[in-house]
């Protein structure tokens, strides 16, 4: 891989890196103005405040290279404990790989495809929902750039952005002047619909305060009201919100030009789930029979929607994937990673850039602690501490090359700010890999 | 620097004018070489191949296999996947899913286990490139490269509005080497663009597009001069308005006419061939016999045909008012993905029925196709993967060219009705081998402009595939014997023996850099991503690759 870092704007020991790229959240924002001193990054132009934490607490971390059980080893005494740990397995589940290169995520499929393991992401975690509601009644949408030069209505539901994605108001959605609405804010209307009032109902026009775990019976009446189909105004009883207020919205909606429903973990977690997700988009679709209208999913992690394309291109399936009989089988509940654990089904777990000792459930938290756990992570999370070896790895974006999928399916480059002393998960994962199909064609030959 | 012989094929090489004749193939580091000058010299290895078949290996020109709408159409369709059997991981090989739209390894395998070394995906959004090229890298064995979508791009209709033609021409040259792309594709000029903001299409070449206030003709003979002007090895590659509606014929004609003897491919032109009236699909007709002579007449048209096949398909398009259409007319689910500032995407699961009339005259009318063009070099086979069918169906197309009996089976299975609207049931011509070689690997290699496929001449690559001759056509094509990537076995017995990358094809047309101030200009103004993050680097040209010349005019 080609490592191509600026220069040229500063003397040796100052670095300005133009156009770098931000990997914290599916913004994925690639107009970055990095200052360098060192191995520090000291100002992040253009950065939200939530990509200034992420460039300014990743600095080099004094760690071994690698720790088995908890002692520290050299990268190589931990290739071989890996890949002795994945080729000895009968059933070892890959997770995590939101927060890492397609690159690298290509060698963890692959490794995944050669050793017949169980396959999955975060994905399964966050969006998973939308995945299955995509594969129930499609999709209408756009890059963020139509959003940004055509919508003149826009509806953000079940998410925040203001503090989620703080850059998506004013680089993509709400604000920005763009090709067909030259006054930007002026030109969009805007509505919030949430269960609570977050920051983000300061920027709209219009909130409305759902009950909790109605969004489906919301959904469903506007896709009604856009069919002109008579609602019953208990509609209100179940959400909260009066239908002659819904009338009012739908009415709005069906004026604009080009219209866009922006949706987040509000609708996927809540209720109803992949339910909840089908109705938004099949809300999106049918507006179509009126004017142009997109949805999009807010996807959360830096590199998440990458995931799910390197899953798919490869396997066919976008997460929860079992590769155990030589070939990929999909089923979400039985192949998801949190859900095998808490069967206590896997002997051995591959997590890239993910912390499921976190964030999965108490039994699933148990078994994964009770079998051998290769992690890679720039960190020492809490998934490091109770691996058989953990890799202290680069950090992506900051430190490394490569490729990351914006939320909307656009692929993006890297430019690294400084050198890490430490390995790419790339680079890590092609030694363990390298290393098992040594082995496995021994066996054959 | 190892010699190998392939001894005493006989061997069809249309574009050496070999029809049919037994002979040695000498290879030498991948290349086919000169025979040895000392009439003694002993290969190293020598593969017998008396008594079979031996051809290039395939080249499809048009398919969807690589990007970002192929990938959508794997994400939303499981289903399609359970009925099909899997590729399954072997010592050697990664494993996969099939169906309609396969994954990338499995895409790989299955085009090589068909004789196919070589396939160009359709329609890539330039904005998309690096995942094109990152699904390509994971494509394994054939060689592949990509056409780049610019009919609905608005620097290029604002440079039409303006008429800036140098500007326009350097655009195009600048795409292609920002993408690594390989040739100029419009789909549905203007049209799409119409979609994208208000819903609606272009219904004609003189519609004019809002906001632009140019028209589908300026858009197609636009690019159609830069690329001839560029010298890009294949000339503009059109998919035309009006895709899939009855009396769609005048259209596809008006656009031949509108090249005005200028160098153009129109792709899956069964689908543009429809007479009736739009309104009133008991109307619908063939109009292939109207359209054959005008192509047969003007030899700088060539064609790929988008054979329609009576299976479950995905319908998958760079045009996103026809995805609209197809989700209207079906009622399955849908998905469209509109770029900004260059183009749009549909993709609808559809099912093709013998039974129904419609379907039966799209398969008959991609036949007529096949039989009404009098110089093969002209028609090369496609099924517009996964279009009207999966590339898979190729060995079934070839048999029903090569025997007119196949036709009439499958004739006495479809509506009564197909006989008084298309020419197909008098259509006794059938396809001899030498042609066969010629739709399917020297013909689109020629159009293709790829001087090192589609032949067994000095210097080709050597991509051969050998076949053991058989009553059952079908059969023959669908299991060659032998397939040599490179001048290596990669598949024997339908077997595949071992692993290779393959390697891209792209081009690099000369740029007066001067035109760069004026597009990172208007760039800045309406992308998201930044000017600098756009083109693609050449890490992204994986382990391989080849880059084709152009020649300038």
């Amino acid at each position: 891989m080609a490592t191509e870092i600026d220069q040229e704007k500063a003397p040796a020991k100052l670095k300005i890196v133009e156009d770098a790229t931000c990997t914290f959240c599916g913004c994925v924002c690639d107009d970055m103005e990095l200052t360098v001193e060192g191995n520090t990054i000291t100002k992040a132009k253009n950065a939200c405040v939530l990509g200034k934490s992420w460039f300014f607490n990743h600095h080099i971390e004094d760690r071994p290279e690698a720790m088995i059980d908890g002692q520290p080893a050299s990268y190589d005494e931990a290739f071989d404990v890996a890949a002795d740990v994945l080729f000895h397995s009968q059933y070892a589940i890959t997770y995590g790989l939101s927060d890492t290169t397609c690159e690298a995520q290509r060698v963890a499929v692959a490794i995944t495809d050669w050793i017949g393991g169980n396959l999955d992401t975060t994905t399964s975690v966050c969006h998973g929902p939308s995945g299955m509601a995509f594969q129930g009644v499609g999709e209408v949408t756009a890059t963020l750039g139509e959003i940004r030069n055509r919508a003149d209505y826009l509806i953000f539901w079940g998410g925040n952005p203001a503090e989620s994605h703080p850059r998506h108001f004013t680089k993509y959605s709400l604000m920005p002047k763009g090709q067909f609405v030259p006054n930007g804010r002026k030109d969009r209307t805007a509505v919030l619909i949430d269960v609570r009032k977050t920051k983000s109902a300061k920027a709209v026009d219009t909130f409305l305060q759902i009950r909790p775990r109605s969004d489906f019976e919301l959904a469903w009446a506007l896709r009604g009201l856009a069919r002109g189909i008579d609602v019953d105004p208990s509609v209100e009883e179940k959400t909260g919100i009066p239908l002659e207020q819904l009338v009012e919205v739908m009415e709005g909606m069906k004026r604009a030009k080009f219209g866009a429903i922006l949706f987040g973990m509000g609708v996927t977690m809540t209720r109803g789930k992949h339910i909840n997700s089908e109705a938004v988009l099949a809300l999106a679709r049918d507006m179509n029979r009126h004017t142009r209208w997109i949805a999009k999913p807010m996807r959360g992690h830096g590199n998440v929607t990458g995931a799910d394309n390197v899953v798919s291109w490869s396997t066919g399936y976008p997460f929860g994937v079992s590769l155990t009989r030589g070939y990929p089988r999909f089923n979400p509940g039985e192949f998801t990673s949190s859900d095998l654990l808490a069967r206590r089904e896997a002997d051995a777990a591959l997590i890239i850039a993910s912390d499921p000792m976190s964030n999965f459930s108490q039994p699933a938290r148990d078994h994964l602690a009770s079998i051998p756990v290769v992690v890679l992570d720039p960190k020492l999370s809490d998934t490091a501490r109770i691996a058989k070896v953990a890799f202290t790895t680069a950090t992506y974006g900051i430190n490394t090359t490569g490729t990351v999928y914006r939320m909307d399916d656009i692929p993006l480059p890297l430019r690294p700010a400084f050198e890490s002393p430490f390995k790419s998960d790339y680079e890590i994962l092609k030694a363990i890999e390298a290393r098992i199909r040594k082995r496995q064609l021994q066996a054959v030959s | 620097m190892s010699l190998y012989k392939i001894a005493g094929g006989t061997v069809y090489d249309p574009a050496n004018g070999i029809d049919g004749e037994v002979r040695d193939i000498w290879i030498r580091d991948g290349r086919i070489v000169d025979p040895p000058d000392d009439p003694g010299t002993k290969p190293d290895r020598t593969l017998d191949a008396s008594h079979r078949v031996v051809m290039p290996g395939g080249v499809d020109m048009h398919c969807h296999i690589a990007g970002p709408k192929v990938n959508m159409a794997r994400k939303m369709m499981p289903d399609d996947k359970r009925n099909a059997e899997p590729v399954r991981r072997t010592a050697y090989t990664r494993s996969g899913t099939v169906g309609s739209v396969p994954s990338t390894f499995a895409t790989g395998y299955l085009y090589a286990g068909l004789g196919y070394t070589t396939a160009f995906d359709a329609a890539i959004p330039p904005l998309a490139a690096r995942h094109a090229h990152e699904e390509l890298q994971d494509t394994p064995v054939i060689d592949k490269g990509f056409f780049v979508l610019m009919g609905n791009n608005h620097y290029i209709m604002e440079q039409l509005q303006n008429n800036e033609e140098e500007r326009l021409k350097n655009y195009v040259s600048w795409l292609l080497n920002a993408t690594k792309g390989y040739a100029a594709k419009i789909v549905n000029p203007g049209g799409v663009e119409v979609w994208k903001s208000t819903g609606g299409n272009a219904t004609g070449l003189d519609d004019s597009i809002e906001h632009f206030e140019v028209t589908p003709r300026q858009i197609l003979t636009g690019v159609a001069r830069a690329a001839t002007e560029l010298g890009c090895p294949h000339p503009v590659h059109v998919h035309c308005n009006n895709l899939g509606m009855p009396g769609n014929w005048q259209t596809t004609l008006e656009t031949m006419k509108a090249l005005d003897g200028q160098k153009g491919h129109l792709t899956h032109i069964q689908f543009h061939s429809y007479g009736g009236h739009p309104d009133d699909q008991a109307t619908f007709c063939s109009e292939v016999p109207k359209l054959a002579e005008y192509v047969n007449a003007h030899d700088r048209l060539t064609i790929d045909v988008g054979q329609v096949m009576f299976a479950e398909t995905t319908s998958m398009t760079g045009d996103g008012p026809l995805g609209y259409f197809l989700h209207k007319v079906t009622g399955r689910k849908w998905y469209s993905g509109d770029t900004e500032m260059e183009a749009g995407c549909g993709i609808v699961p559809i099912v093709y029925k013998n039974k129904s009339l419609v379907h039966a005259l799209q398969w008959a009318i991609g036949l007529e196709w096949y039989l009404l063009i009098d110089d093969p070099w002209r028609v090369a086979m496609s099924t517009d993967h996964p279009n009207g069918g999966s590339f898979m169906a190729y060995p079934e197309i070839i048999a029903l060219l090569m025997d007119r009996t196949r036709r009439e089976e499958v004739l006495k299975g479809v509506p009564e009705g197909l006989r008084e609207r298309c020419s197909l049931p008098d259509l006794n011509r059938e396809y001899t081998l030498n042609e066969i070689a010629i739709i399917t690997r020297a013909g689109p290699a020629r159009m293709l402009g790829l001087p090192n496929k589609g032949h067994l001449g000095i210097g080709a690559d050597a991509d051969i595939t050998i076949y053991n001759p058989q009553d059952d056509i079908q059969q023959m094509f669908e299991l060659p014997k032998y397939v040599i990537k490179s001048g290596e076995i990669i598949v024997e017995d339908g077997e595949i023996r071992r692993d290779e990358r393959g390697k891209l094809l792209h081009i690099g047309p000369a740029f007066d850099e001067s035109h760069t101030d004026h597009i990172r200009e208007w760039f800045e103004k309406y992308y998201t991503i930044r000017f600098r993050n756009y083109p693609v680097d050449d890490h992204y040209l994986g382990e391989s690759h080849e880059l084709v010349a152009t020649q300038p005019m």
